[in-house]
């Protein structure tokens, strides 16, 4: 009965190991560390996957185990990578702001370097004052408490007012809905203090590290994104595996007999929902570095759709499902939708997949989620031959209240 | 005797519909009571008010030494504060194995994080065990519970019921769907926990109410028709009225 964690969770060694050999190939491979193989930019579509993969397993928890469809995670993701994106901007102008004005006969004080920041960032939305929620973009150390702070409390409060008055299923996800909705209009407007819809930009550059070149420093954020990834997984895996992993699913699938054990299925929402939503932050604020922009178009509510429809295809309720299917689509998809796809010429029409990869992903999402309701992770269930009993009939009790079988309705 | 759980002039109304009617009711420490009546007589809506799941619209809900009113508190906080349900369908996680389902209801700290930090020791899984033996589940404690039979699955319930070690359980229909042998070993179990607990039986079924051989108290439209034994609360005329009169079985 207590076999140790590793053993009762294989695929975290599993997960671990590819994870480090893809590192290692790719660092291998790259142009600034290797054999010059893999473009830099390649390298940072990669980083930026597995950032993306680092969201899913999160959206895993929340929807595959806890059972909360939330369609507010890539906000939080984006949150994220606004606060790092602050301090990257300000340090940056700041270095630019002070080359300029070295030239200057008398030397700058600190507050001609504030307004000349301030001018610099934002000129383009016709301001010249610093907002206020630029406070501390200043510090990194702060900046980077925020990456973790402002998501957590953001959802700490949302999630409070909604779990507390009992929103459910379909209703919390268009709750969710709505606060990413209302939060990406809430940045577009340029008087938000984050640029509008100019958003955030030239975060490639590092601010103290531009000579190291973007070659090497693509691999060094790719070798950080691998680490949370895999830090992520470990820690996912550990949490799902014990007894609140237990409670968690119980709640995903009957929550008031959950409330009868006298577990508070409110409190534990909760604590799940803040939880991803700070891993989905960290995931945001390693992302947006090797994006280099960002700007409200990254919250908009599509984005959480299409975080939903990674974990449905790559499988529900088990944490590599949710990483192979954020990885297969956001690579299948740059693929398509980046033209290298090949036309399909049907004589009388010809599929641009530019235009189509949508209508694919769609159809695809539409058949999975009725043929293949474990996605692309119910694979490996063939693989190991573990295919629950096909029972058929009908209910299997002796009167109409008893539960039908599960297997008998699959 | 000082009384458990003191129900007193309780009023619930749905839609203009009347469920419990000005209902009071008290039981032990330790007592073995069966709650009897027709269709639509309250008796879930009573069970859901004890457990927080209906709020009623007056009356009083004290519980313990203390007289804390449940009406105050949260689902499972009363839970916490034992008080123990058992439904009539059973109601386990089907997805998971029979010991996590055991392992879940055991006895002990029920906030997010202390459960995230704990991990079983010997002792629990010893309890787990011992439970599962006691239920006549001990082959399948590594089974999915889903694959359960429906006996087993109600069996499985009590086990969890019996985990959480409560001071009261509020049992509904429980022998819906056992055969005879089961039916025996679930009064034994009953007339055994309410040794050291209060018990309440909800039952249709005469036959195995006469078995458990304890106090019964007469439900109709949401009021106490009758309390008394068996024999004293059949030989009542409204009761006799209620039941026969109006043929309801």
């Amino acid at each position: 009965m207590t076999r140790s964690f590793l053993a009762r969770n294989p695929s975290v060694l599993w997960f671990v190991l590819i994870l480090s050999l893809f590192t290692l190939g790719v660092t291998l491979l790259s142009e600034a560390y290797g054999v010059a193989l893999v473009s830099t930019s390649f390298v940072k579509t990669l980083g930026m996957t597995l950032c993306l993969c680092l969201v899913a397993l999160a959206m895993d928890l929340i929807w595959g185990y806890a059972g909360i469809l939330s369609l507010g995670h890539m906000a939080f993701f984006a949150l994220g990578g606004y606060m790092i994106g602050m301090w990257l901007m300000y340090a940056r102008t700041e270095d630019i702001v002070i080359a300029a004005l070295a030239n200057e006969p008398l030397p700058a004080t600190a507050q001609e370097i504030r307004n000349g920041i301030a001018a610099q960032i934002f000129g383009v939305v016709g301001g010249s004052d610093l907002p206020a929620v630029w406070m501390f973009a200043h510090s990194l150390p702060i900046q980077l408490a925020l990456v973790v702070l402002v998501p957590g409390v953001l959802a700490l409060v949302f999630g409070w007012l909604a779990f507390r008055s009992r929103v459910t299923g379909v209703y919390l996800s268009i709750l969710t809905q709505a606060m990413t909705l209302a939060l990406a209009l809430y940045l577009f407007q340029n008087d938000s203090g984050l640029r509008g819809n100019n958003g955030l930009s030239g975060l490639q550059n590092i601010p103290g590290l531009d000579a190291v070149g973007q070659d090497r420093l693509s691999v060094w954020f790719f070798w950080a994104s691998a680490l949370a990834l895999g830090l992520g997984y470990v820690t996912l895996a550990w949490v799902v595996s014990g007894k609140f992993g237990s409670v968690i699913r119980a709640i995903r699938d009957d929550e008031a007999r959950v409330r009868f054990l006298g577990y508070s299925v409110e409190g534990y929402k909760l604590f799940v929902f803040t939880l991803t939503a700070v891993i989905a932050a960290i995931a945001g604020a390693l992302y947006y570095p090797q994006a280099g922009i960002i700007n409200p178009a990254e919250l908009a509510p599509i984005a959480s759709i299409y975080l939903a429809v990674w974990v449905a295809i790559g499988g529900r309720g088990r944490l590599y499902g949710a990483v192979i299917g954020a990885a297969f689509v956001s690579l299948l998809s740059s693929w398509f939708t980046g033209g290298r796809a090949p036309q399909i010429d049907l004589g009388f029409y010809t599929i641009n997949w530019v235009d189509w990869w949508l209508v694919l992903l769609g159809v695809a999402f539409v058949a999975v989620t009725l043929f293949a309701p474990k996605g692309i992770g119910g694979l490996f269930d063939l693989v190991q031959g573990l295919r629950r009993p096909d029972r058929k009939g009908a209910a299997l009790g002796p009167d109409d209240s008893s539960l039908q079988e599960k297997e008998a309705r699959e | 005797m000082s009384s458990l759980l003191e129900v007193s002039g309780v009023s619930v109304t749905f839609d203009g519909f009347r469920a419990i009617n000005n209902l009071s009711f008290s039981i032990g420490p330790a007592e073995l009571r069966a709650i009897i009546g027709p269709n639509g007589a309250g008796k879930t809506t009573f069970m859901d008010i004890v457990t927080g799941k209906t709020r009623p619209d007056t009356g009083r809900v004290l519980w313990g030494e203390k007289s804390i009113s449940l009406l105050s508190l949260s689902e499972a906080q009363i839970a916490r504060a034992g008080v123990g349900r058992k439904f009539q369908r059973p109601t386990v996680f089907e997805d998971q194995s029979v010991a996590d389902n055991l392992m879940m209801a055991l006895k002990a700290q029920r906030g997010p994080l202390s459960v995230l930090f704990w991990t079983p020791k010997p002792a629990d899984h010893a309890r787990v065990a011992a439970l599962a033996a006691e239920v006549g589940l001990a082959d399948a404690l590594a089974r999915k519970s889903g694959e359960l039979s429906h006996g087993q699955k109600q069996w499985l319930e009590i086990g969890m019921l019996l985990a959480q070690e409560p001071q009261l359980l509020l049992v509904d229909e429980p022998a819906a769907g056992m055969t005879l042998a089961e039916r025996e070993h679930t009064t034994r179990l009953l007339v055994d926990l309410a040794k050291t607990r209060a018990v309440v039986v909800v039952e249709h079924d005469m036959e195995f109410v006469r078995r458990l051989n304890c106090k019964v108290t007469v439900l109709h439209e949401g009021a106490v028709l009758a309390e008394g034994s068996l024999d004293h609360v059949t030989r009542n005329p409204q009761v006799i009225d209620v039941y026969l009169g109006r043929s309801e079985r």
